[in-house]
């Protein structure tokens, strides 16, 4: 019943946020059913309900290993958004605010699918609702990026249900009902009929990685996260790319059941490098420093799928990532966000010395670049190090240079944009709005607050959290 | 009953080739529009005894693929000055030419793949691949927004006939959300395209090429 509370109460929301006449209170519903959602999180978290098997939504082992961070994550840029509403009032926010407390609804719900046709239509959900929030902006850049999102998104999520049905008629195919709770096609195991689940295998990979934004599909993400407002972007690669990486977890434990767990962990560590390898290079050209970030998403949604691809360690190192990376993202996300304001352009060639003009923000961007590139003691470092020990032990030495390699470009791509924006005399002053930009607390409190979580959850990793990955590789990989 | 599937199957297969030969946008709104009423007429055509489910699925296919979907893309295209494909990337004759090609190599390897015996008599698959096929060269072929939103749609048609093969193992709850999801996708699709109009004065894709390295 909570559970399935936590999905309606943002949707409710959502319809409030339509029907509220004032542009400027409505804002105040995001943080209000962000409190909401993390109060009802943290009570399932810590007094986990029955899971009937059969359901087709219930906060599962893996639910429980993830949608707390989405949910943390949420509460924390609800309130950035609420300042950033607020200052952006010249702007409707009616839509802004609508699709977003839809698609916090839409996420709770693709994060506790336990059905392969529920979780298509979650995650679908999400994609629509995501799309006005990146036209916010409403500018010939923002449509360009929303069209592209749109269209990419699309066509991979058709390619996911193809692959659904596809699923389906394995079970019906291997004498089956077409039963399709995970439960089910689990339970059929080696009775699914062995060439749809590879052709539903590759079609939902290809179909959730996209909107993973693994390479080669990953084209619309560096358009979507540069045009898009600061906790759009933090939402997008914290939260909806969980929704599809839980997806591809929970498809991979029915390819598994199958007897198919080499071939689908092959596709997995070769689809991962290359996403890695892929971000790495395009680090090392962009000259935006908000497309560096989608870059950066690109590059740890990279390094989540090899930790899928390593097994029962592999995959609870990819938890704990999941967990880093959002809070570490969702804190470089709102610090750039601050200073692409501050300096009315997000090229580095036009911004210079935005440690004079936005100090606390530049001091928060740069941690957090650290955190993000793997620099001890913050929690990404450690969540890596767990995969990369996870790939020794499986004996994957080549992977885990090719991994280590990447990494290394990574760093260089990021300190290449990163210091010469923060360093240097100011250039002159490009105004947008007229507006003077100043620092309040309401902009720089909630990305702090991520970064200092992400070095929290680093030197801390409190053990209820390691035992809640725990439990949930246990659910994806039963009897091993 | 498979005599008469396999007739629906075979008009929505030619109707893919109409749609790769028109230029003017009208008609392939107009003919994505008769594809989704023939599709939405199968599930009635595939049993004997006539369940209210599927009824219910055909009625709302009917209603949302062939009524309300086109009609979004007519709105969304009323501020249009024209309403012809003039400059597609993948011209006429050659995705004519490819549609073609890959209707005939579905329908010719389809006794490669493992279906059930009831399947086996049927064009279900191959036409379920030739209209994703239809839907591919459009979305990559075409220039203009409309054509591209056309193209996705009838990459969803031929998704859709898949899924004729699990209709009676899909519970109408999925059947349900998955044409609202599509239905609702066309709404936001129709408005972004309303606003390309609006703010490039045109529906060509080529111009929303400035993000980029």
């Amino acid at each position: 019943m909570r559970s399935i509370l936590l999905i309606l109460m943002p949707i409710v929301g959502s319809v409030v946020a339509a029907l509220w006449p004032s542009n400027r209170t409505r804002p105040a519903l995001l943080p209000i059913i962000g409190i909401l959602h993390s109060l009802l999180t943290l009570s399932l978290f810590f007094d986990p309900p029955n899971v009937v098997l059969e359901d087709w939504l219930g906060f599962d082992a893996l639910a429980r290993a993830v949608l707390p961070v989405v949910s943390l994550l949420y509460l924390i840029c609800s309130f950035y958004g609420f300042t950033y509403l607020q200052v952006r009032d010249e702007r409707p926010n009616r839509v802004f605010v609508t699709s977003m407390l839809a698609v916090v609804g839409m996420m709770s719900a693709g994060l506790q699918a336990r059905h392969l046709g529920i979780l298509w239509i979650a995650t679908e959900a999400v994609t629509l609702a995501a799309g006005p929030m990146i036209h916010f902006n409403g500018n010939a850049r923002s449509i360009e990026a929303t069209w592209k999102y749109l269209v990419v998104g699309g066509t991979g999520i058709a390619l996911s249900l193809l692959g659904t049905f596809c699923l389906g008629y394995a079970s019906l195919h291997g004498g089956g009902d077409g039963n399709l709770t995970f439960v089910a096609l689990m339970q059929q195991g080696a009775g699914l009929s062995h060439s749809w689940v590879f052709i539903a295998w590759v079609l939902l990979l290809v179909g959730y990685g996209t909107k993973l934004g693994l390479a080669p599909m990953h084209t619309w993400k560096p358009d979507a996260y540069g045009e898009a407002p600061a906790i759009v972007g933090a939402m997008l690669a914290g939260g909806v790319t969980t929704v599809a990486f839980t997806a591809i977890l929970r498809v991979r434990a029915v390819v598994g059941a199958a007897g198919a767990s080499a071939i689908a962990d092959q596709c997995l560590l070769a689809i991962g490098l290359f996403s890695m390898l892929v971000a790495a290079l395009f680090l090392l050209a962009t000259r935006d420093y908000k497309r560096v970030l989608a870059y950066s998403s690109i590059e740890h949604m990279g390094i989540l799928t090899v930790g899928a691809a390593l097994g029962p360690a592999g995959v609870a190192a990819a938890l704990f990532h999941v967990w880093s990376n959002s809070l570490t993202k969702g804190a470089m996300f709102m610090s750039a966000g601050n200073i692409r304001r501050a300096a009315g352009s997000a090229s580095m060639d036009e911004v210079r010395g935005m440690v004079v003009r936005a100090p606390y923000s530049v001091a928060i961007f740069v941690a957090g670049m650290f955190a993000v590139t793997a620099s001890p003691p913050f929690g990404p470092f450690f969540s890596e190090l767990r995969i990369v020990r996870a790939g020794f032990a499986g004996g994957h030495g080549t992977a885990v240079a090719v991994f280590l390699g990447c990494l290394l470009l990574a760093f260089l791509g990021f300190t290449r944009v990163v210091f010469p924006i923060v360093d240097g005399r100011p250039s002159k002053i490009v105004k947008e709005s007229g507006k003077r930009f100043v620092e309040t607390a309401g902009i720089i409190i909630p990305p702090l607050l991520l970064l200092c979580l992400s070095l929290w959850l680093g030197l801390f990793t409190p053990t209820v959290l390691q035992d809640a990955w725990s439990a949930a590789v246990a659910q994806l990989f039963p009897k091993s | 009953m498979n005599h008469n599937l396999n007739l629906l199957l075979d008009v929505a297969m030619g109707l893919n080739l109409v749609s790769l030969a028109c230029s003017r946008l009208q008609t392939l709104i107009r003919v994505m529009a008769l594809q989704g009423v023939i599709l939405g007429l199968m599930p009635l055509v595939m049993e004997h005894d006539l369940d209210w489910r599927f009824a219910l699925i055909a009625l709302a296919t009917v209603f949302g693929k062939g009524m309300v979907i086109p009609l979004l893309l007519r709105r969304a295209m009323r501020k249009a000055h024209t309403d012809r494909e003039l400059e597609p990337f993948i011209g006429f004759v050659p995705s004519l030419l490819l549609g073609a090609g890959g209707t005939i190599a579905a329908l010719a390897m389809v006794n490669q793949l493992p279906l059930l015996p009831e399947h086996t008599g049927s064009v279900l698959v191959p036409a379920a691949l030739a209209t994703i096929l239809t839907g591919f060269i459009l979305l990559i072929g075409r220039a203009k927004a409309i054509s591209q939103a056309c193209g996705y749609l009838i990459l969803e048609n031929g998704i859709y006939v898949f899924g004729l093969l699990l209709l009676k193992a899909m519970p109408i709850l999925v059947e349900a959300g998955v044409l609202l999801d599509i239905t609702v996708s066309v709404f936001i699709i129709s408005i972004v395209v309303d606003r390309i109009q609006t703010v490039f004065d045109s529906l060509d894709t080529r111009h929303l090429t400035t993000l980029r390295e």
